[in-house]
């Protein structure tokens, strides 16, 4: 299954780079990316099960706990590009792995599911309870999503660490493009995804 | 269910090896080694479970740890009561899968299992070795294997597995011979010893020496045996291999009378554990071999000629690894697997690293568990070469 983040996170991905997947799951992404753009690639994850679906598919996996920080794993630019996708919001300290990342590859790409979208705002303000849908399935007591944000959210954590955003994409369950998502992403980007680098 | 009949269904289970005869490789050509002293000649005994390919890409080399040896898979005989010691991970269908690879295992220089140690006759004085035998230490077995390789007519290992010492020997092989090796797998092990795991060792080594009967090493011409010693310094190793959380599950505090007794007889099933434990090991272990096995553990430091920087020991290697370490090892704690796998990460080299939930302490590594068997099923299945032959 091709998500439809893969794809602009493939684009914004040089050829043959070296790729770091901090929360890589099962690596689908990570194989994606080195069939199509030969990267050589690293990924970082806790789950026993998805540890081994890696390294059944071939793929260096470092099963670590992302909370415990990556800074003791990873010398700083041994990677070209770093990319945490759909585990930013699971993160017990998002403004840490933030600032270590971009220590570790020139730049980052960060994806997550945006609490501003439309059908989160109509769950919360208009029907009072906490958004459960598709991208955020799970009740409030039992989700590994403990950092929710928006759009404006992130962006504004990323002025406050000095966090230069190179790029930004929203998506929604099918389309990446349509006029909508254009005009009102913290509306309907159901997806956000950001190329970011540290400001020098 | 008796041992008997347990045996009896293993070996006709389809996976097993069964039966394997153990061989022997005589080397003429002195080996030289750290130490300074040359062994002349020397005997590797090994076995070797599988069949090798045409292409001759298909063989994997285990490495054992501090009392194993070359029988790691299959039975000697039919009366057998045990299978070798890492039979749960090697054989058909099993995670070292002998339908694909051929697996070889040997004990190293220094054992009492049928290479050349303290037992054999020191061809000078006609005599056994005894503690005249020069200490070895893994940069000298990783030669030694390099030979038996070449005798095997083996040009290049599809992996190279150990746990323990072993991983540590793994580790050697992928600096010493960057060419001869495509994947490491070292497992519960470490880049050196720490304080603690030499003063384990010293106390080990001192209940050897300082028991009478061990007569300066000579206990062998003397017809005598340092039984305590060598039984104190294995009940020792016991407990460092077991975790607390096992011993608590294994025996807790029960008794074996089921009442205290106010003595010293053995009164806890853990006392009696390590005294069976040490016993029996006596009678299959040389005292002698124990003192170089602990001495080449506290010598291994791939990093001593580097400044002390693993990385930069490491900057030669080519092989891709794995690395596994266990929860409740505190011998070689994941922290010591950690390390390796961070310096193989900065000097920029492949590798995979599992964390492996256990209550087996450092033990672990011979138990089958789940989660364990499958990264290593799996991590082998991705390998290059090992067609079957």
């Amino acid at each position: 299954m091709i998500r439809p983040d893969w794809h602009i996170v493939e684009e914004w991905i040089t050829p043959k780079s070296r790729v770091l997947d901090l929360g890589c799951a099962d690596g689908a992404l990570l194989d994606h990316l080195i069939g199509t753009r030969q990267v050589t690639g690293v990924g970082l994850e806790l789950q026993d099960e998805q540890v081994a679906a890696c390294i059944e598919r071939g793929l260096n996996v470092i099963q670590e706990d992302l909370d415990k920080g990556i800074s003791d794993w990873f010398t700083p630019e041994s990677f070209d590009f770093v990319i945490v996708s759909q585990t930013i919001q699971a993160i017990r300290h998002p403004e840490r792995l933030l600032v270590d990342m971009l220590q570790v590859a020139r730049e980052g790409i960060v994806t997550f599911p945006n609490m501003g979208y439309w059908r989160n705002r109509v769950q919360l303000g208009l029907l009072g309870h906490m958004p459960i849908n598709r991208a955020l399935p799970n009740p409030w007591y039992n989700t590994p999503n403990i950092h929710l944000c928006t759009l404006t959210d992130f962006e504004s954590l990323c002025a406050e660490l000095d966090i230069e955003i190179l790029d930004r994409a929203v998506v929604d369950r099918a389309r990446r493009e349509s006029p909508l998502l254009r005009a009102l992403p913290n509306w309907f980007g159901e997806h956000a995804i950001y190329r970011i680098q540290r400001r020098s | 269910m008796t041992d008997l009949s347990k045996k009896g269904l293993d070996l006709r289970s389809s996976h097993s090896v069964g039966i394997v005869q153990p061989q022997v490789a005589v080397f003429n050509e002195p080996l030289a080694l750290d130490c300074g002293r040359t062994l002349p000649s020397y005997a590797l005994v090994y076995e070797t479970y599988g069949t090798l390919n045409a292409a001759c890409d298909n063989a994997i080399l285990i490495c054992h740890a501090l009392s194993g040896d070359h029988h790691a898979a299959g039975y000697h005989g039919e009366t057998d009561r045990k299978p070798g010691w890492w039979d749960s991970a090697i054989g058909p269908g099993k995670p070292i899968d002998t339908n694909r690879f051929f697996v070889v295992s040997l004990n190293n220089l220094g054992g009492c299992k049928g290479s050349t140690g303290p037992l054999s006759l020191d061809p000078a004085t006609g005599k056994p070795y005894g503690p005249d035998f020069p200490i070895v230490t893994v940069r000298d077995w990783v030669q030694s294997q390099h030979r038996l390789m070449q005798r095997l007519g083996i040009a290049h290992w599809a992996a190279v597995i150990g746990g323990s010492l072993g991983g540590m020997q793994v580790l050697q092989w992928s600096i010493n011979y960057p060419d001869a090796l495509s994947h490491a797998i070292v497992i519960a092990a470490a880049p050196k010893l720490s304080a603690q795991n030499i003063a384990f060792n010293e106390v080990a080594r001192q209940a050897i020496i300082t028991d009478p009967d061990f007569q300066g090493g000579r206990y062998a011409e003397q017809g005598m045996l340092p039984r305590r010693g060598l039984m104190l310094a294995r009940m020792l190793g016991h407990i460092t291999y077991l975790s607390d959380d096992a011993m608590r599950a294994k025996f807790g505090r029960e008794l074996r009378a089921g009442q205290i007794q106010y003595g010293f007889d053995v009164e806890f099933q853990v006392e009696s554990y390590l005294r069976y434990q040490g016993s029996s090991f006596v009678d299959r272990f040389d005292a002698n071999t124990y003192l170089l096995m602990t001495k080449a553990l506290d010598y291994f430091d791939p990093a001593q000629g580097f400044g002390d920087d693993l990385a930069a020991a490491l900057d030669s290697v080519k092989a891709s690894f794995l690395v596994l370490s266990f929860t409740s090892d505190w011998r070689f704690a994941p922290e010591r697997s950690r390390e390796i796998v961070r310096a193989l990460l900065a000097s920029g080299k492949r590798v995979s690293y599992a964390e492996i939930e256990s209550n087996h302490g450092h033990d672990a590594f011979l138990v089958s568990i789940p989660y364990y068997h499958r990264v290593l099923a799996g991590y082998l299945a991705q390998i290059d070469g090992g067609d079957p032959a």
